[in-house]
């Protein structure tokens, strides 16, 4: 290999860099070396309020949708495909890299594009995952003691422990028209029933709920949930998405034919650096948030 | 073979000849890439920022020495904030605030290691310039930046940001706690933002410049001290100014968008209600700063000590005792810095056994600095000394190190610490050690380096008066607050006068205030003295003017951009060859004479 180290020489002595590593590459390791401090923070903080949490959310039933698949249970599926895309895209970028090595602008050309679709794709998987989640209402047992229809946010989420019958009836009695109307609209939904529920009186609403066979309702879950998922998973997109327009960039050049003038492919290698940088933080976010 | 990566970019440009194109004034002095000039601006930036953050503290210096007197030009200048005379207690908390922010911050790490760091990394390892001038040109436009809001958080209808420099919440993350939660708290917290970034792209280019684009010969074993103390401190940036980032997000969060980071159900008072969070822990967040925080105190300590240890050792006219052991006590204090966060927060709750540990390791630091201050002793011990201002203020950083470090042992044990937590002997402390010390570090550089900086001395005499009275002055403000914290007096009231048991000290707080008062106008002498001399100081006429062995006097007087005309000198010896087989001074760039001794 062309950059072997020879042993016999002072790398460290001064007018040469050390490791015969370019001052480019070695600053984006430094700067990974910072960000990968930023997410520490971050994920210690997680792990701070999760473990001083009495109640924290299963991922296997928070996680358990995939598109066009309807209501079917597939716990972490969609996140593992994710993560399947993620982790082939940094395969790719490999083979850009090696390509740029080789000198070989059609590969390097070819595999970028294939890094750049896998970022893209990670991107728009996330996003649905995120509409999902922002957007999907449950029934919950709410913390004023009624039951209301609740999506994920910041503030609050319908993940909590699972309320008993008792507590259920207890609440429908406390819960108000308007929710107990948006309910059964809900359930003659996800049923595929066709209910008349603006001609239903009070009572009619409070047995539907009540007689729906298979209702799981949850009290409201710890709202730091949200927060936490929100911030860490968006600041990790947010890398994500920098790295898509960084190797975009470096797919132009590449395509105009800048670092074939310039004789390597090293900014390849310094955008494939943050590019598993950013993959490997997802390993650690996907282990935080999917698997424990 | 192998082939070599080219090392410096810049090399290529400037051999055989090359010849500089006409610089317009725009690139010359405002977006310049030459590490010189944006070294001047950092410094220029820093002494606007400390004007103004000296201008707090004599305002909030008033209220405390006089608190019952009004001053009707107060109302003058600062309209609704000091209605009748009287400076409002909100604004009074806004001014401790923003005196703590902006020194810390703004003066002490952007205005100290930016000014040096860019000075000299270059200068002393003999490179053209920066790693990337570009990233090093955008870290001081995003430190212009934070400046810019951070000034404009001063004129907002609901006054700055008056939640302490550390920014704990609730105050910090609930908009309704006090007027200075409101948008100046925003202002605030974007602004320190833009600064961590500028710290970053600093710090990268820091480290890497060291690293990477040293001279032939500039082995890390002969790098100056100085070098090494700006080395370390980038690399204490880069790793602990994330985590701060990583913390203000989440404040950011909790303000803005309802997260629950820091936040639980408390009761606000301002409101009359409770807050609708639940489960967040605001210790978290204290954890989080005081993980920068306390690498913070050695960003700001580690530039000061390795200049003083370069313009002792210059002007001792002897090697610097110790080379390696103050390499070896740097790189313990780094490693240390990153251990002792939570000796901040012993009455935060934090577990007594696990607050035992951060004793130890707190007290652990007292070993690499009692190294570097016998080092530093050593090293002027039977020296040639010449009482330059720069030697003077070297020597006054030794001192003030010496007297605040010594206070440090006494709040590093928690069973003291829960004592005089949150006292004046706290404020004591820390302002004689990284403050006034660091300070002192700064103008030892300034009065050292300013021939290298702008081609002319600045005025000895004043220089003089100006250490003279700042010691004096420092002395006289903060060692009788040593006594009023150990009698219990607390830090961050309005009004001592409402307590009985502080009524004793009301003449004592008016003594501060006079002396705070005339040291800062002290300042102007210093202030005048910079721009007056950059103007019409006396011409230097050697490019080496105080006999000194390190590589930036091998450059020409105006070297203009790319530091050395012809090729960048080889080095051959370590920087500290003073009176060495009784030559004065051996330059870095002399190569070993056949009959040199090996000892240093």
């Amino acid at each position: 290999m062309a950059q072997a180290i020879q042993s016999d020489v002072k790398w460290w002595a001064g007018g040469r860099s050390p490791f015969n590593m370019s001052y480019g590459k070695a600053m984006m390791w430094y700067f990974l070396m910072s960000d990968a401090f930023t997410f520490g923070a971050f994920l210690i903080s997680y792990g701070t309020i999760r473990f001083s949490s009495n109640f924290w959310p299963d991922p296997n039933y928070v996680f358990n949708a995939f598109p066009f698949m309807g209501h079917a249970n597939l716990p972490l599926a969609f996140v593992s495909l994710m993560t399947f895309i993620l982790i082939i895209s940094s395969v790719t970028m490999v083979l850009a890299v090696h390509a740029g090595h080789k000198m070989d602008k059609k590969g390097v050309e070819k595999y970028l594009l294939l890094t750049i679709l896998g970022g893209a794709a990670f991107l728009g998987c996330q996003a649905w995952e995120w509409t999902h989640m922002l957007t999907g209402e449950y029934i919950t047992l709410l913390n004023d003691g009624s039951l209301g229809l609740i999506t994920t946010t910041t503030t609050g989420n319908p993940y909590g422990p699972t309320a008993t019958p008792e507590a259920i009836a207890a609440a429908l009695q406390l819960s108000s028209h308007e929710q107990l109307v948006s309910m059964v609209n809900l359930i003659a939904h996800e049923t595929h029933q066709n209910l008349d529920v603006a001609a239903m009186s009070h009572a009619d609403l409070i047995n539907t709920v009540k007689n729906t066979a298979g209702l799981h309702v949850n009290h409201v879950g710890p709202s730091l949930f949200g927060g936490l998922f929100f911030g860490i998973t968006g600041f990790h997109g947010f890398h994500v998405f920098s790295g898509l327009v960084i190797n975009i960039i470096m797919f132009i050049k590449t395509r105009l034919g800048h670092f074939e003038q310039r004789g390597h492919y090293e900014m390849i290698e310094k955008a494939g650096l943050y590019w598993h940088f950013v993959d490997l933080v997802w390993v650690f976010v996907f282990l935080c948030f999917y698997l424990i | 073979m192998s082939h070599e990566v080219a090392l410096n970019m810049h090399d290529v440009a400037h051999e055989g000849g090359h010849h500089h194109h006409e610089e317009s004034f725009v690139s010359k002095y405002i977006f310049s890439m030459d590490h010189k000039m944006i070294s001047k601006q950092f410094i220029i930036t820093g002494i606007v920022w400390a004007i103004i953050g000296g201008l707090f503290s004599v305002l909030f210096r008033l209220q405390l020495g006089f608190p019952d007197t009004s001053f009707p030009w107060l109302e003058d200048i600062l309209g609704k904030w000091a209605e009748g005379g009287k400076i409002k207690q909100e604004f009074y908390y806004a001014l401790v605030t923003m005196h703590g922010t902006v020194l810390v911050f703004f003066v002490l790490t952007a205005g100290l290691s930016g000014t040096f760091s860019n000075l000299l990394i270059p200068l002393q390892v003999g490179a053209r310039d920066m790693a990337s001038p570009l990233m090093n040109m955008l870290s001081y436009w995003f430190f212009f930046a934070a400046s810019i809001v951070m000034i404009s958080s001063l004129f907002v209808q609901t006054g700055p940001f008056s939640g302490g420099w550390t920014a704990y919440p609730p105050l910090s993350a609930v908009h309704e706690m006090s007027p200075g939660s409101k948008h100046g708290a925003d202002l605030w917290m974007v602004s320190l933002a833009l600064f961590v970034v500028s710290q970053l792209l600093a710090g990268v280019n820091y480290v890497v410049t060291v690293l990477n684009l040293r001279t032939k010969g500039m082995s890390m074993a002969r790098m100056p001290l100085t070098i090494w103390a700006l080395f370390f401190t980038a690399v204490l940036g880069l790793l602990s100014f994330p985590v701060l980032l990583s913390g203000f997000i989440l404040l950011i969060f909790d303000r803005n968008i309802g997260t629950s980071f820091y936040l639980s159900d408390i009761f606000v008072q301002a409101t009359q209600e409770i807050l609708p969070n639940e489960g967040g822990s605001a210790i978290l967040y204290q954890h989080l700063f005081w993980f920068l925080g306390h690498p913070e105190v050695y960003i700001i300590l580690l530039p000061a000590m390795g200049m003083s240890s370069e313009i002792i050792s210059t002007n001792a006219r002897k090697p610097i005792f110790g080379y390696m052991a103050m390499i070896m006590s740097m790189f313990a204090i780094v490693v240390l810095a990153f251990l002792v966060w939570a000796h901040h927060m012993f009455v935060s709750g934090l577990n007594p056994f696990l607050g035992s540990f951060f004793v130890l390791l707190t007290l652990l630091i007292a070993v690499p600095s009692a190294i570097k201050v016998f080092n530093w002793l050593t090293t002027i011990w039977r020296g040639n000394i010449r009482f330059t201002p720069a030697m003077l203020f070297a020597l006054g950083f030794v001192s003030l190190f010496i007297s605040g470090g010594l206070t440090g042992i006494f709040l590093g044990n928690s069973a003291l610490d829960i004592h005089l937590h949150d006292t004046y002997f706290v404020i004591a402390h820390f302002h004689i050690v990284m403050g006034v010390a660091s300070f002192f570090g700064m103008f030892a550089g300034i009065y050292h380096w300013f021939p290298k900086m702008f081609g002319r001395f600045m005025n000895p005499t004043l220089g003089y008066i100006h250490f003279w009275g700042t010691i004096v002055c420092a002395y006289l403000i903060f060692w009788p607050m040593h006594y009023e914290g150990l009698a219990g007096m607390p830090r961050r009231y309005y009004d001592y006068s409402q307590w009985a048991s502080f009524k004793q000290f009301g003449s004592l707080n008016q003594f501060i205030t006079i002396v705070s008062i005339v040291s800062f106008f002290l300042q102007f002498l210093f202030v005048f003295n910079f721009f007056h001399s950059m103007f019409k100081g006396r011409k230097l006429t050697n490019p080496n003017p105080w006999n000194s062995n390190t590589l930036e006097w091998t450059t020409p007087i105006d070297c203009g951009h790319g530091n050395w005309p012809g090729e960048i000198p080889e080095v051959h010896r370590w920087a500290y060859d003073y009176g060495k087989d009784g030559v004065d001074f051996i330059p870095q760039n002399v190569p070993v004479g056949e009959n040199e001794s090996e000892a240093h």
